[in-house]
């Protein structure tokens, strides 16, 4: 990277994330102006223009792509009317070790005379915490399910290439169109898409105006600037930002700020989950990168450079500040930006263009936690694009991932997806498979399926607080068979999803009423057809998700239960009572004949494997299919982001062997330490999880850096997630291990029975070596990371 | 798999899991021991199933077995690796105990009906690494056909395992040889026309 970019790269990674106060103040200022004398949608798209229009404008010193959601990098505003923090709850942001805010004296005096007053009791958060029934506040609490959207709003999509060929003076048009098409007389929702479509006007002019603002600042900063050089990028910084976001981008430079006012107009208008991003940028920037080299108005190290000031323009933006459970399930300053690479093109051909792989040079040099990454690994990519990503995995840093383009397309499909809108599409967030541009997929919760299993095992009594939560299934002295157990869980199952939509149900609808986005459904289709808001359905496709997590910890314990209750009879349920209700204290000899002598997932064991497959199976018939407030269905998803280990602390003792509170296994890998077998059994059985039937799955894989050290490392690799991807694999990524997580293994070799290490011209797991080898394999990993 | 009794039909179950592996990445399987052909007939069988499944083999020999076996068994096998160790008679049977004229014979005789043979040198530091003996094992197999020699350098990983059965390791206090010397045996064995690997 040259100088200006290290310098803009080391000022994003130098400066403290802080609270600006600044979005939440211009927001109520609009709100106690217009609130009660015009429609909900327009009353947000005022307070998106007014934000536009007196936020602070930033240029910093180098920078080529302008805008920030805060007034400066690493300001990161809140979102009263989604969640008010409360003064306490900005003490414990500005206070807390990880993921802190810095709060000053001010903001804290804004927010107690000015923010906390009027949005107290009108957040979205308050809101739903208000309308939720006791069971469902018994539920969230019990850690059944986390829920979404009591702190950020509903996000989870992607941008298309529309921007690129449409500016928002376009979309203006589009708008005005279809409010002339609005049939007064036979369409009784005529007055309400009149409002939504007047709201999308009101926003694609107040973000073509927000650009305005910076080209007048770029002028005036022009003026001052007695460098030539800095004074000529200004004023080109002025040209890009007067000519899009209102028209379509004419090359490479005004491409990535038109992406970029997109983003800023977004993740300021709302805090959506997954703060958005450009989805296929190696598809949508092509062209504009290969007319520039041919025209010769760009060079191969002026793209290069843009990449990176546009690459550093998301570290900037940290994940808004969020608290208690939100915090337990999330706690990241990621904001979950994913960009995609590779795929296939709509016509169906190889995707992988020469930028593909100057986007790969950029993610091997920048390093940067946002955004995050990814290659979409099809049949028809040729070996060099998973050659040049497999050189970065081994960095160990954790990008880029890969994923299975055409599963992931067959998972569209199977949705009822056009193919052309499956192909354009791709996954963000972590795993999330999505048609970009065209779908709402909205996350809605995790749900602990460990937890419930607990609940069944109990005849509906949560045992960690005592209280009836669920149903009464059966007392577990009573079940005769396996079969009568698991009958029991998918009651239980049964009754706690149904908790969890209800929820949903009145969720969704106080979004759609309450918090429209106006902003954002402009860029998604069919919004201004539909005269809809993207959060009231206006999208082509609509998905709800509930998140699965817990698979490989519920199969290892049913796993249990069935070999060594009912098959080997070598306990009964009453002292599996005692033992688990005991957290195995007292019982080790129990503990070592489950975690030791049990059929156990991630060893291509089938009487293991079709147990997970009896319950992915039961949790899909559950929730697949069931609709949702926006005219679409609910979908499964099997990924934990940090859930299980929240997730884990509310669940006591189980029967693979686990303690309480101890985390549960994470997306679809193995409970830690269960695999034994080496990766290539964990692939086969994570791939008997019919993965087409989920919108996402994911599967982690820890090495350490000298298995995969040369072209022949390389190449495993490479033959690894070939491998599973023909099995039908969604996504894998690979944890290259550090020296410290060698040290923790060491001291804890139970929790990393997995571990495999290389050790010289073979591989073994750690925990058989000695110690004197294990420490000299630790100084050689330290050496050889660093 | 230590310590645990199976039938032919259970060990092809067991390595049909990998098939989707073994198609991805070109590989097979490897049948090593101790020493399989001490276990002829039912390696026999295994490498009939995999020829029947269409899966790579591979076998992995120290040579020390009856002419007959070796044999018997050659057209099953797609690919041996061949250990070679010393190529003088009394340093052999100080080392491994055994003479190497059996070992030797069989290699000769292998080569004249095999296509497939790698040849393995461990090469241990002061005891196989002197030029003498890596003269003499190149001009001995530049007589023969064989696909290529691989240099597999020492390590003394094995002496953890002893401790742990409780065994004298009596290898103790010798070295892995040096990048360079290494690099040097597969200098001096190229010039015999061999096609040499190391670690491959």
């Amino acid at each position: 990277m040259n100088e200006r970019v290290k310098k803009l790269r080391q000022e994003s990674l130098n400066t403290q994330p802080y609270i600006s106060i600044q979005r939440a103040s211009l927001v109520t200022e609009a709100y106690k102006k217009y609130e009660g004398t015009v429609s909900i949608p327009v009353l947000r798209a005022l307070a998106f223009e007014h934000l536009m229009e007196n936020k602070n404008i930033c240029i910093g010193e180098g920078e080529l792509i302008v805008g920030e959601r805060g007034e400066l990098p690493q300001a990161t505003p809140t979102f009263p009317e989604l969640c008010c923090h409360s003064l306490e709850d900005l003490e414990l942001i500005n206070n807390r070790k990880k993921i802190s805010f810095k709060v000053n004296q001010e903001i804290k005096e804004i927010q107690k005379e000015k923010i906390i007053p009027y949005w107290k009791n009108r957040s979205i958060r308050s809101r739903i915490f208000k309308e939720m029934t006791p069971e469902w506040k018994e539920c969230y609490t019990a850690g059944i399910f986390t829920e979404f959207m009591e702190q950020r709003a509903p996000g989870h999509t992607v941008a298309d290439d529309k921007i690129y060929y449409k500016g928002f003076s376009n979309f203006i048009q589009d708008i005005e169109k279809s409010i002339q098409n609005i049939d007064y007389l036979n369409d009784f929702e005529a007055y309400d898409k009149q409002e939504e479509l007047k709201a999308m006007l009101i926003c694609a002019k107040a973000i073509i105006r927000f650009a305005e603002r910076y080209a007048e600042k770029a002028l005036e900063m022009a003026e001052g600037e007695k460098n030539p050089r800095r004074k000529k990028e200004l004023k080109k910084i002025a040209e890009v930002c007067l000519y899009v976001p209102a028209h379509p981008p004419r090359n490479f430079w005004e491409a990535l700020q038109m992406y970029w006012f997109v983003h800023i107009g977004v993740i300021g208008e709302l805090n959506t989950w997954d703060s958005f991003n450009p989805g296929r940028l190696d598809q949508h920037l092509y062209p504009f990168y290969k007319k520039g080299l041919e025209e010769e108005t760009l060079t191969w190290e002026k793209a290069k450079e843009l990449l990176e000031c546009f690459w550093i323009k998301f570290n900037n933006q940290p994940a808004p500040p969020k608290v208690g459970v939100t915090l337990a399930e999330s706690g990241t300053y990621t904001d979950f930006a994913n960009i995609n690479t590779g795929g296939l093109k709509v016509d169906g051909s190889d995707g992988v263009n020469d930028l593909t792989y100057l986007i790969l040079d950029v993610i091997d040099e920048m390093r940067l936690l946002q955004p995050s990454t990814n290659i979409q690994l099809s049949k028809k990519s040729p070996d060099r694009f998973l050659k040049r990503a497999g050189e970065i995995i081994r960095k160990g840093w954790g990008q880029p991932s890969v994923f299975n383009a055409e599963e992931v397309i067959e998972e569209m499909l199977r949705q009822g997806k056009s193919l052309e809108d499956a192909r354009c599409g791709g996954t963000s967030g972590c795993v999330e498979t999505g048609a970009f541009g065209k779908e709402s997929y909205i996350l809605t919760g995790y749900f602990n399926l460990v937890k419930v299993l607990e609940i069944t095992l109990n005849n509906g009594i949560d045992p960690q607080t005592g209280k009836k939560i669920g149903m009464e299934s059966g007392e577990l002295i009573q079940f005769n068979s396996f079969k009568e157990l698991l009958a029991a869980f998918k009651r239980q199952l049964h009754y706690f999803i149904d908790i969890k939509i209800r929820g949903n149900n009145i969720i969704e609808r106080l979004y759609a009423i309450h918090i429209p986005a106006p902003f954002l459904s402009i860029i998604i289709s069919d919004c201004i057809e539909k005269g809809k808001d993207y959060n009231a359905g206006g999208a082509r496709y609509n998905t709800d998700y509930i998140q699965g997590v817990g698979i490989g910890t519920i199969t290892d314990s049913l796993s249990a239960i069935k070999y060594h209750v009912f098959d080997q009879k070598n306990i009964n349920m009453k002292k599996l009572k005692e033992v688990l209700k005991n957290n195995f204290v007292g019982h080790e000899e129990v503990r070592q004949l489950f975690l030791n002598k049990t059929p156990r997932y991630g060893n291509d064991d089938d009487y293991a494997d079709d147990i997970m497959k009896l319950v992915f199976n039961a949790f899909y018939k559950e929730v697949n299919g069931r609709k949702n407030t926006k005219g679409g269905v609910y979908r499964i998803n099997m990924l934990p982001t940090t859930c299980h280990i929240y997730f884990g602390s509310v669940v006591g003792a189980t029967p693979d062997g686990r303690r309480e509170e101890q985390p549960l296994s994470e997306g679809i890998s193995p409970v830690q330490g269960a695999d034994r077998l080496g990766p290539t059994a964990v692939i086969k059985s994570a791939a008997k999880m019919d993965q087409v039937k989920t919108g996402g799955t994911l599967l982690n894989q820890k090495f350490t850096p000298q298995l995969l050290e040369g072209e022949k490392g390389i190449d495993s690799l490479a033959h690894l997630i070939k491998a599973y991807f023909k099995l039908g694999g969604h996504h894998i990524q690979f944890n290259v291990i550090s020296a410290d997580t060698l040290r923790a293994a060491q001291k804890e070799p139970e929790k990393y029975r997995n571990l495999i290490v290389r050790v010289a011209g073979y591989s073994d797991y750690f925990n058989n070596l000695s110690k004197t080898l294990q420490d000299e394999i630790i100084s050689r990993t330290e050496h050889q990371s660093c | 798999m230590i310590g645990k009794k199976l039938t032919t039909e259970e060990v092809i179950k067991e390595i049909e899991k990998d098939l989707v592996f073994y198609k991805e990445s070109g590989g097979g399987v490897t049948f090593s021991g101790g020493e399989p052909l001490g276990q002829s007939e039912f390696l026999e069988g295994l490498l009939s199933g995999c020829r029947k499944k269409k899966i790579h083999t591979a076998v992995d020999t120290s040579g020390y077995i009856s002419w007959e076996i070796l044999n018997k068994i050659s057209p099953k096998v797609d690919l041996f690796l061949y250990d070679l160790k010393l190529m003088d008679n009394e340093r052999h049977k100080k080392y491994t105990g055994e003479f190497n004229e059996l070992i030797l014979e069989n290699l000769k005789k292998l080569s004249s009906i095999h296509n497939n043979i790698l040849v393995r040198f461990p090469v241990i530091p002061g005891i196989n690494d002197d030029y003498q003996n890596i003269k003499e094992i190149g001009k001995f197999l530049s007589s023969l056909k064989i696909t290529q020699v691989s240099l597999l350098p020492y390590h003394y990983i094995g002496i953890d395992k002893y401790r742990r059965l409780g065994m004298t390791y009596r290898l103790a206090g010798i070295q892995s040889p040096s990048e360079e010397r290494l690099s040097e045996i597969s200098v001096i064995l190229s010039k015999f026309n061999l096609n040499v690997k190391l670690r491959g």
